[in-house]
């Protein structure tokens, strides 16, 4: 799909299926992850309308315990791992190259992997529900819960086997784009001029470098524990269920932080562009961000101020999660100084980044509450926290990815969402997300516990649990809007133009879609949003030269026969040794190839 | 900086090799697997009320014996690196498979060692010691098998007609970060396990 007159690549990209099963096209994978993350967002969000259903009113005939238990941990399995990690990582496989004015991420081929493999972790993980049940025991996996000896069915191996496979594909692709940002800039992007987005994306890669390494030890051990024997976690034969706790917690902590910057740097980058004015305190925001994941990496155990820590842990994690409401602060701050005196263009993507800000900081208030141990020994295990960390996950979090989909969706498919549904989308579901979360606030201060499956008639919940399971039927009904909007958008021409925003980074300069080579001619860049900065000194975009000579990565059908061979070993260690060595075989044959394989 | 490294396809931003920057990256995420299987040992150290201990079952002076046979593989490593950078091609084969013979003996000194402790009574399930140990080493022993498996695949294709190409240096170098990586992790296993007395 060259679109520069005589641009020379080896072979123009297909449109067959094995063309992209073998692709190694960044903007394609971007847009296998975000649409695979939207439809797992589809099934967490189904999961989720279960659990509410069945809590609706007391004594519940939904959804019996062991059901119960399983849909809320897939919930929150699939929301994490398969929803807003993978729908992150759309973004950042598409724009990550366009923004820093390269062609492609550093390691073509191992992009294509850790896509392979994320859809084989889903899949396998979701496969559990027909085979055996699926997990059960809570997205945290607690010891000695977690154990054989009280988790019978192989659901909590599913659980195991499957967050190891979608651990290993975040850890490739983590460090794929690690090296690109450090290594692939264009001409004068100094790190100082990168877009924030960028930066935040820096910080969460970096954060999975060093956490999912700590989760994984975790992983094998309970892995061990069920399948081999051994005694990590279960106290009955001299093991520590604390154990457990702290090394998932030590992950579990940088993770959330995983879950929200990705979103943040999304809000640095529509607010400016909606507000016509440049994003207030760029360096405060970019040493905010760095500050957060630094921090992030030091507050774990206030997880586990329930599990009689001692007083100094308690008094030491509890200051280092107050702190780390700081820098979050200055971010909040920032944004709203970037509004101010903007002439602010409030369209859908912008009423999301609004929304962001205020919802998000709700949830950081009451995650502040339970920072002091002694309030929260009243939280732990209570809806307070299901309200909280749904107030920075859904009201953060999502609502930053929609911001996203909103400003970029003209940049990846030529196409403007429509304003009217997008709005109509926007206040169904801000205003079902409250009416979800905010009563739950009361339910956990009213006593009611999480992770039951059902709850008497004479406590007090039935008002509170009522609203919010219409909460949630609102939220449902707002995302249907939404893919209604996609759906009818879709049909219509790609006539969005090249940058219909006004925008100042550089995915504005190229077509909508860029072509598969990204830039015609890299660009040279002089300052930060450079967009902005050509306009303002008028400087013409440089000339594309008659005959362009680009040589972008061929096609490559290896990271698919690797994939299938992590597959095969996560299958293989859930039933035989025979089908774990034929996917040893056909990872080293995968490995091989790739190796061999030339590369231009 | 290498005598003999060559530009890549494009400049980076750092000067430095794409593919070197990621094994260095990787190495970090390494740091943190070994860490935490090193804290577990840690944790449980002492926590075992039967079977054999440490101090009964570990033997030092063998152990100590192919720790240094892993060292001098290190050595060797260094001269294969330096061999490719000079262009010396005898001497990168030749010191690559004395690293790769190596790393084969300290595997098989660890072999024997689990065969041995395994026939004394000490398994992966028997006490808290066994299952710490043999993940920590088990784990230790396979990534030295992957990097046997790295440094072989590097000297079948120097064996080519083409032989490793213009960026050998490159890739013997990024070779030699994973192995160097392994060798000072087993240091540390070493100290903690064997050497700091077990009461």
């Amino acid at each position: 799909m060259a679109t520069a007159i005589g641009a020379i690549t080896h072979e123009k990209e297909g449109s067959g299926l094995w063309s992209w099963l073998t692709t190694v096209d960044h903007k394609r994978i971007g847009t296998v992850y975000a649409i695979s993350g939207f439809l797992f967002f589809l099934l967490g969000g189904l999961e989720a309308v279960a659990v509410r259903t069945q809590l609706a009113v007391p004594n519940g005939t939904v959804l019996d315990a062991e059901r119960y238990n399983q849909f809320f941990t897939m919930h929150a399995l699939t929301m994490i791992f398969l929803a807003i990690m993978p729908m992150g990582a759309g973004f950042f496989n598409y724009f990550i190259p366009l923004q820093i004015g390269a062609r492609d991420v550093a390691f073509p081929r191992l992009n294509a992997l850790s896509l392979w493999v994320f859809l084989a972790g889903g899949f396998l993980l979701n496969s559990s529900f027909i085979i055996g049940g699926a997990p059960d025991g809570g997205w945290f996996g607690y010891a000695p819960l977690s154990g054989i000896q009280y988790a019978k069915t192989s659901g909590m191996t599913f659980y195991v086997v499957g967050l190891l496979t979608l651990g290993l594909s975040s850890l490739i692709a983590s460090l794929n784009f690690a090296v690109t940002i450090i290594n692939m800039r264009a001409p004068g992007m100094t790190m100082m001029r990168l877009p924030v987005f960028i930066w935040m994306t820096l910080v969460v890669v970096f954060l999975l470098i060093l956490s999912l390494p700590v989760l994984t030890v975790g992983l094998l051990q309970l892995y061990f524990d069920r399948v081999w024997g051994t005694s990590f976690f279960s106290p009955s034969t001299g093991g520590d269920p604390i154990l457990w706790q702290h090394l998932f917690w030590i992950f579990g902590h940088p993770e959330v932080y995983v879950l929200i910057l990705p979103s943040m740097g999304i809000v640095s980058e529509v607010l400016p562009v909606m507000s016509r004015k440049p994003l207030f305190g760029y360096s405060a925001i970019v040493f905010a961000g760095a500050a957060i994941g630094f921090l992030g990496f030091g507050v774990w155990a206030h997880h586990m101020f329930t599990t009689g820590l001692g007083p100094v842990p308690q008094v030491v994690f509890s200051a280092s999660t107050m702190a780390i409401g700081i820098p979050t602060g200055i971010k909040i701050f920032n944004w709203l100084g970037t509004m101010y005196g903007g002439s602010i263009r409030f369209v859908t993507a912008t009423y999301f980044a609004v929304a962001f800000i205020a919802l998000f900081t709700i949830g950081g208030i009451s995650g502040v509450m339970h920072a002091s141990p002694p309030v929260d020994t009243h939280h732990q295990d209570s809806y307070f926290v299901v309200a909280h960390l749904h107030y920075v996950l859904f009201g953060g979090a999502i609502m930053g990815i929609f911001a996203g989909i909103y400003y970029w969706f003209p940049k990846m498919t030529g196409r403007l969402l429509d304003e009217t549904l997008g709005k109509i989308s926007f206040w169904l579901i801000f205003i079902g997300m409250n009416l979800t979360f905010f009563p739950m606030h009361f339910l956990g201060l009213a006593g009611m516990p999480r992770r039951i499956y059902t709850y008497d008639a004479d406590l007090g919940w039935d008002k509170w649990n009522m609203v919010a399971t219409i909460g949630s039927y609102t939220i449902a009904l707002g995302v249907l809007v939404f893919v209604i909007n996609f759906l009818k958008t879709m049909r219509r021409p790609a006539d969005a133009g090249n940058d219909p925003w006004g925008g100042a980074t550089l995915e504005w300069s190229t077509s909508s879609p860029p072509p598969a080579h990204d830039f015609d001619v890299i660009p040279d860049v002089r300052d930060r949003d450079p967009l902005w900065y050509a306009r303002d000194h008028n400087i013409a975009p440089a000339p594309v030269p008659e005959h362009l000579h680009i040589h972008m990565p061929p096609p490559s059908y290896y990271p698919l026969i690797l994939g299938l061979g992590v597959l095969l070993l996560a299958i293989g260690a859930m039933s035989h040794l025979a089908v774990a060595a034929l996917g040893v075989a056909t990872a080293i044959f995968g490995v091989w190839g790739w190796a061999l394989e030339p590369t231009d | 900086m290498a005598a003999a490294t060559h530009e890549t396809q494009h400049p980076t931003s750092t000067g430095i090799d794409s593919r070197k920057v990621l094994m260095w990256i990787f190495l970090a995420s390494e740091c943190l697997f070994f860490g935490s299987l090193i804290s577990t040992y840690l944790i449980f150290k002492g926590d075992s009320i039967s079977g054999p201990t440490p101090a009964e079952i570990l033997n030092i002076p063998v152990t100590s014996a192919s720790t240094f046979v892993l060292l001098m593989s290190s050595l060797t490593m260094v001269l294969a690196v330096y061999g490719a950078q000079h262009g010396r091609l005898g001497m990168m084969k030749a010191m690559l498979l004395a690293t790769i013979v190596l790393g084969l003996g300290f595997l098989g000194f660890q072999a024997y060692e689990f065969a041995s402790f395994v026939h004394e009574g000490l398994g992966l399930t028997t006490n808290q010691f066994g299952t710490t140990f043999f993940v920590l080493t088990g784990f230790h022993g396979t990534h030295v098998f992957v990097g046997v498996l790295y440094l072989l695949s590097l000297l079948l294709a120097a064996n080519r007609r083409t032989g490793l190409g213009r960026e050998r240096a490159l890739h013997v170098d990024i070779a030699g970060l994973y192995w160097h990586f392994v060798d000072i992790v087993w240091i540390v296993i070493f100290t903690i396990v064997y050497l700091i007395p077990n009461n």
